[in-house]
């Protein structure tokens, strides 16, 4: 820079190095305050149901969501909504500023690499072995040797605390804990921005539950991923997240209500204002039992 | 309104599979495992079928032609209705229920499991790596079990007619070779690519919109032989027509043209 604007004394380059640092810190605070993803009045509607509407939501980069809610609520919907798997009826996801909705089909693949996503029942595909698995996004996206593939595939399987010798069994092979396990080492194998993990520990022991938390909180420690967990496991959701937010289902709500009942830390939710959210979290059914018994049930 | 909306996105679902193939053909592995299920696994049962409905027709047919004294033309009707129908329809009925009902289940497990989904997430599109693949092994093959299916039922017929009902062995050659012309194998394998083609779409179509759980996936796999079966039936009535036409058009004496 001073070459191009001729001689300067130090105090000037002093002043110009001062000057930029600032306008880098910043750069960096508006670009740290900037959500990564941004939620705008999302509605999605199946068959005349509502099952989200106008849902508005940022999540600034870094930061570790936990969506929790009843069966039913639209979690696992938002979740693929974010990722463009359900296409909103109404409304704009916005990922790192730009919008998905403006987006053509090479520019959302794109998009959609930066996102890892640990599939509820991990979803592995059964006619791949757990190497060809977790490779296959590696393989999809990446012109890599064979040698690097196999390097950063046992290198993820080893992340997740599984033996080499897993590499070569079919998933079906695999129990309810390794399966999850797989998947989220497929998840991190393009080192995504950001890692969505639906009901990351349903069906999976206390044990199992456990291990899967500490993975989820290595992963944050190891890579700068900002991550969305969706869960109705209350333990999950103190343990791994900074932010938590609950969806009720729409149905069950007033016209003017909002379908988020609860956005803040982990500590608040036992203190919540609202009643409902402070019923989930204890786990008590409350008027839910009249309703099922009157039939009222969504 | 059901049924224009499930055309209307069987077209579409058409359409992008072939803008895949043409933009960007399938890895050679994928295409080369659907190629071994849809082409190697069938072959045994299209043989022995074809061998079997040759053989039927020998002895459904037997009796009127030797009440007239036609035995030895017995051949000629055998290899014909072979050759024109039975053959590229049977390998088509075949490849619709062992084919196109396993990948209605195979596709719609995936779907009900979240594959689809997950292949989407990692940036695949399902189309592309799922149901080109399969396209092409359906019609690239279907011509060669059509061929076998032919091929083993003229065994069948010969041997029924000739080994078991003593029917002169050269006359029932010759009469075999004057009632088949090229024209009546061709229009069979043309035929076929167009029955290989509904049954890959149809069934792809049907896992791709597969329901939820267990009863959904049986549903998808009866759908899709179901409807492969009338769209073959349809589409052979179709061409059939069609071909005659053009053919009696070029050749009004209905001579052969190879």
């Amino acid at each position: 820079m001073s070459e191009s604007s001729g001689p300067v004394d130090d105090g000037e380059i002093f002043d110009l190095e001062k000057n930029q640092s600032a306008d880098f810190v910043a750069e960096q605070q508006s670009l740290d305050e900037q959500p990564l993803i941004e939620a705008r009045n999302i509605a999605v509607v199946f068959d005349d149901q509502a099952v989200l509407l106008d849902i508005n939501l940022k999540i600034t980069r870094g930061q570790t969501v936990a969506i929790i809610g009843e069966s039913g609520c639209g979690k696992t919907v938002f979740m693929k909504t974010l990722v463009g798997l359900v296409n909103p009826t109404r409304g704009e996801i916005y990922f790192d500023g730009e919008g998905l909705h403006h987006m053509g089909y090479g520019e959302l693949t794109r998009v959609r690499r930066r996102f890892g996503f640990v599939f509820q029942n991990a979803a592995l595909f059964d006619s791949m072995s757990v190497f060809e698995n977790i490779a296959f996004p590696l393989r999809q996206s990446e012109v890599v040797s064979e040698p690097v593939v196999e390097e950063r595939v046992l290198q993820h399987l080893a992340e997740v605390g599984l033996p080499r010798n897993v590499a070569s069994k079919r998933p079906a092979e695999l129990s309810g804990g390794m399966r999850k396990r797989v998947g989220l080492a497929r998840a991190l194998i393009l080192k995504p921005e950001v890692v969505v993990y639906d009901e990351p520990t349903t069906g999976l022991d206390p044990i199992m539950s456990d291990v899967i938390n500490e993975l989820i909180l290595d992963t944050r420690r190891r890579y700068p991923v900002t991550s969305v967990v969706v869960t109705h496991d209350m333990h999950t959701a103190r343990k791994v997240a900074d932010r938590v937010l609950m969806f009720y289902p729409r149905p069950r709500l007033n016209d003017h209500e909002s379908q988020i009942l609860f956005d803040g830390p982990p500590s608040d939710l036992e203190h919540a204002e609202d009643r409902r959210v402070r019923q989930f979290v204890r786990g008590e059914a409350g008027e839910r039992l009249n309703e099922l018994s009157q039939g009222l049930s969504v | 309104m059901d049924g224009i909306t499930t055309i209307g996105d069987m077209t579409l679902f058409t359409w992008r599979m072939l803008t895949w193939l043409f933009t960007r053909p399938p890895c050679r592995g994928t295409v080369l495992i659907n190629f071994y299920q849809v082409g190697a696994l069938s072959l045994p049962v299209v043989a022995l079928t074809g061998t079997f409905i040759g053989m039927v027709l020998a002895v459904q047919s037997y009796s009127q032609f030797h009440a007239i004294g036609l035995d030895s033309r017995l051949g000629a009707v055998i290899n014909s209705t072979l050759v024109k129908e039975l053959g590229p329809v049977l390998a088509a009925t075949m490849l619709a229920g062992r084919v196109g009902g396993s990948m209605a289940a195979v596709l719609g497990t995936m779907r009900v499991t979240e594959q689809i989904d997950a292949l989407t997430a990692m940036g695949a599109d399902p189309i592309h790596y799922l149901v080109v693949p399969r396209f092409l092994a359906c019609i690239l093959l279907i011509p060669s079990l059509t061929i076998m299916a032919d091929f083993m039922g003229i065994v069948g017929g010969y041997f029924y007619s000739v080994i078991i009902l003593g029917i002169d062995h050269a006359a029932y050659l010759n009469h075999s070779r004057d009632g088949v012309t090229g024209f009546d194998l061709f229009s069979g394998i043309f035929k076929s690519i167009f029955f290989g083609s509904t049954i890959a779409i149809v069934s792809c179509y049907r896992g791709f919109n597969c329901e939820a759980g267990a009863e959904g996936v049986g549903k998808a796999a009866t759908t899709a032989f179901v409807y492969s079966f009338v769209l073959i039936l349809a589409v052979d009535l179709f061409l059939t027509i069609v071909m005659n036409s053009i053919y009696y058009t070029i050749y009004p004496n209905g001579t052969s043209f190879l």
